[in-house]
């Protein structure tokens, strides 16, 4: 009895989570230790890239396009057009960026799934811890980029940019887990090319970030519509530029909701299916 | 500890485990002796509760691991084969983000994290990136990792594979002395002087079954003579096949096994066979007269060797 005793003094703490969330909380020092040893590097990208893009396409590009109102949907200047769109859009490549090489190698290069799931941390806890670093890496590159334009005057009202951040990580999650889930399931990383110059570069280039997508051809315009980066761009413009029309705010946060909630079921179960054999 | 009956896994078509009983008592020393897919990591995969059951019963610690796959996770300890450190963190980090793992406040991590480290003998690579560690050093830092929850049983699936023998050695002492502090320890190797040297009681595994159990010593005892005379034979030109030279000295031991490299001959008394080889006038060109080993149990169970 002695003996017993010991063992469960000696075991004490060591607990299963109650909850999902309460898992992923666990994993908190786990990212921000990562993260520790990153930060650098992506604090000065977050930054200088904002930056290269407004002066670039903005003030650059934007200097030999006319700001008609009616053509800009509702934007006074081409820059005013174009900077929710960069918002939108660096939101997604951020989001590319962080769930495909690093997913798969948390399974297969340095294994650190593996032993997260060897703990009483279970499948969709890690998910989970996973997915709260990649929104708060959107959450900290699209804040910046926001306060970076901000002085341009690009910017209809505070409310509207407040919104419009919340909106890169709801942009961000709709993203987030479904490429999450490819990656986990991906054998090896060959095929992360292909998306990044299939999928990531037509997305950036013909979602209506950088021009409206009535410029395009009727079917690619109903193709372009179909995307979620549409979804967000026009959302995200909407707040910008603080012209609602409330319907449409409706039909984008469903699309993005649904896209990240059955995301989040696919990821779940892929890298279930990956660590549990 | 651990209870199975008839456990079995199939993956597919494969049947890697077929239906094994097994029992592991508190403070004792449990090895899974066998090959390379014997079903041993299979079986600790399941153990570990990483790994669902295809057939029979498994308890661990009174626990189901359907049910209660993440309670029984919070009291185990798990060294897998292929070590999963995060190799850009430091030792300490490892260490320190494994502990909140199990839930376990910050400031007992820390601690934890230092008599550990002090245990396995890393103190001074605290601060150094694992991905700069030796192999040894490595799986030291794995073998601290599972016990940073102060784990009831402690599972170690080849813990010292790919290791140099200076190494195998380092580690081989703290899991003795781990062995020692009464930690209840479960291990598969495919070394059998691993088995020996750590293993109060083992299974030997062949093919998904076990086909013997008892201590290192009972099995010798049971499967093998107290000695081995080891013969090897130069390729002579007109000579005999291994094959012929071991029917001329079948009557010198209780058996006689033919390897490609060398014949062995089971007897009590070694010295005693290998006069009476010279006797006979067949020359080997090399002899050795060792005690039997686990080794033996296996060829003489199963007629392989342990490592091909």
């Amino acid at each position: 009895m002695a003996l017993d005793q010991r063992a469960d003094d000696q075991r004490a703490g060591s607990t299963a989570p109650t909850s999902t969330i309460a898992g992923a909380a666990r994993l908190f020092d786990y990212w921000a230790i990562a993260y520790r040893r990153t930060w650098k590097g992506s604090a000065i990208s977050s930054f200088v890239t904002p930056l290269l893009y407004v002066l670039a396409m903005g003030v650059l590009l934007g200097g030999f396009i006319k700001g008609d109102p009616t053509r800009l949907e509702g934007a006074t200047s081409y820059l005013a057009f174009v900077a929710p769109g960069m918002v939108a859009a660096q939101a997604m490549t951020t989001v590319f960026g962080e769930v495909t090489y690093p997913v798969m190698g948390m399974i297969k290069w340095h294994k650190a799934y593996f032993g997260m799931t060897a703990t009483p941390l279970s499948v969709p806890a890690v998910v989970l811890a996973h997915l709260g670093f990649v929104l708060f890496r959107v959450g900290t590159t699209c804040a910046v980029f926001l306060l970076v334009m901000a002085p341009f005057g690009v910017f209809a009202s505070v409310t509207g940019v407040v919104a419009a951040f919340f909106v890169q990580l709801l942009i961000g999650l709709a993203f987030a887990t479904p490429i999450y889930a490819f990656s986990a399931g991906l054998k090896d990383e060959s095929a992360f090319s292909l998306v990044f110059r299939l999928g990531m570069m037509p997305l950036f280039l013909f979602s209506g970030a950088f021009f409206p997508i009535t410029n395009l051809d009727p079917w690619m315009a109903a193709l372009a519509r179909a995307t979620p980066l549409w979804h967000g761009v026009d959302l995200t413009r909407m707040l910008t530029l603080d012209r609602l029309d409330w319907s449409m705010v409706a039909v984008h946060v469903a699309y993005l909701a649904v896209l990240a909630l059955a995301g989040w079921f696919w990821a779940v179960r892929r890298l279930s299916r990956r660590m549990i054999s | 500890m651990i209870l199975a009956r008839g456990l079995r896994k199939s993956f597919g078509d494969f049947e890697a485990v077929k239906g094994i009983d097994v029992d592991v008592r508190r403070g004792e020393s449990f090895g899974f002796l066998g090959p390379n897919g014997a079903g041993k990591s299979s079986t600790m995969r399941m153990v570990a509760a990483v790994s669902p059951i295809s057939g029979g019963e498994l308890h661990i610690l009174g626990m189901d691991p359907a049910d209660d796959g993440p309670s029984i996770r919070a009291r185990i300890g798990v060294c897998p084969q292929e070590d999963t450190l995060d190799t850009e963190l430091t030792v300490r980090d490892n260490l320190y983000v494994y502990g909140r793992y199990f839930g376990l406040p910050r400031k007992e991590v820390r601690a934890r994290v230092d008599e550990l480290l002090e245990f396995v003998q890393l103190t001074e690579k605290a601060d150094a990136m694992v991905e700069d560690l030796s192999g040894g050093m490595k799986r030291r830092l794995t073998i601290a990792r599972s016990l940073i929850n102060r784990p009831d049983v402690l599972l170690l699936d080849e813990p010292t594979t790919g290791l140099d023998p200076q190494a195998r050695h380092v580690v081989w002492d703290r899991l003795f002395r781990l062995k020692q502090q009464g930690v209840t320890i479960v291990l598969t190797t495919h070394y059998m002087d691993e088995a020996e040297q750590l293993c109060d009681r083992l299974v030997v595994m062949d093919k998904g079954l076990i086909v013997a159990e008892g201590s290192p010593l009972t099995l010798i005892r049971e499967h093998s003579t107290r000695e081995v005379a080891e013969l090897r034979f130069g390729v002579a030109p007109d000579g005999d096949s291994h094959e012929a030279l071991a029917e001329k000295i079948a009557d010198l031991g209780h058996r006689v096994e033919v390897l490609p490299d060398r014949l062995l001959v089971y007897s009590d008394d070694g010295e005693e066979v290998i006069a009476r080889v010279h006797e006979r006038g067949l020359e080997p060109v090399a002899v050795l007269v060792r005690r039997s080993t686990l080794e033996d149990v296996f060829l003489r169970l199963t007629g392989r060797t342990l490592v091909d």
